[in-house]
């Protein structure tokens, strides 16, 4: 049990580091939204994954109930986040950000 | 395994740093929000790991749910805010 808690959190982090650095790296606007709002949204699923499992190592009603609760938390972080992120990218569009090109260099 | 709770914590909160780099540093207000919500998605895990290193985890998960939906409202508030704003094409170019 603890092996694939200890994996999950690993998974986790994982991704999330790769949504930090996606987020540093990127060069535009636009491709720094696209690391933002996928990896925390998986990365959330793991780590909450693992931390559930590890909270049901003695069953109770109690311990259940919690873990149904984190389970609310991944289910209201899979719609919020990707609205979010789309928000940003209509306040982007709307505010007349153009996308990056290769060639154009500061004017 | 609540050493390596704490190690996942430090862990975290260094992830953190990273994405406060884009807070700090981004070009535009938009970029900035991006931090700003990747940072927000990140504390809620943060809290229910310290919710596990002081053993009260049904007094944090409520705490965690309640900070990612005001994370939430706050991303879209300041995104309805903010897209009135013109010139931020312009803006984007300097570092």
């Amino acid at each position: 049990m603890d092996i694939i808690v200890t994996a999950l959190l690993i998974f986790g982090l994982f991704l999330f580091l790769a949504g930090a650095i996606g987020i540093i790296r990127m060069p535009d606007f636009y491709s720094r939204l696209h690391p933002a709002g996928k990896l925390d949204t998986l990365g959330t699923l793991a780590m909450v994954m693992g931390l559930a499992l590890y909270n049901l190592h003695q069953i109770s009603i109690g311990n259940v109930l919690v873990s149904v609760k984190m389970f609310l938390i991944v289910f209201f972080v899979f719609i919020a986040s990707p609205t979010a992120t789309h928000t940003i990218v209509d306040a982007g569009m709307r505010a007349g950000l153009r996308h990056w090109t290769k060639k154009k260099k500061r004017n | 395994m609540i050493s390596f709770f704490l190690y996942v914590s430090v862990a975290m909160c260094l992830l953190m740093l990273v994405s406060m780099y884009r807070v700090l540093f981004g070009p535009t207000v938009l970029d900035r929000l991006i931090g700003v919500n990747a940072i927000g998605s990140k504390t809620v895990i943060l809290l229910l790991l310290i919710g596990f290193l002081y053993e009260r985890v049904d007094m944090f998960v409520d705490i965690a749910l309640a900070y990612g939906m005001l994370n939430f409202v706050a991303v879209i508030g300041a995104a309805r805010y903010f897209h009135k704003r013109k010139g931020l094409y312009e803006e984007s170019f300097i570092d």
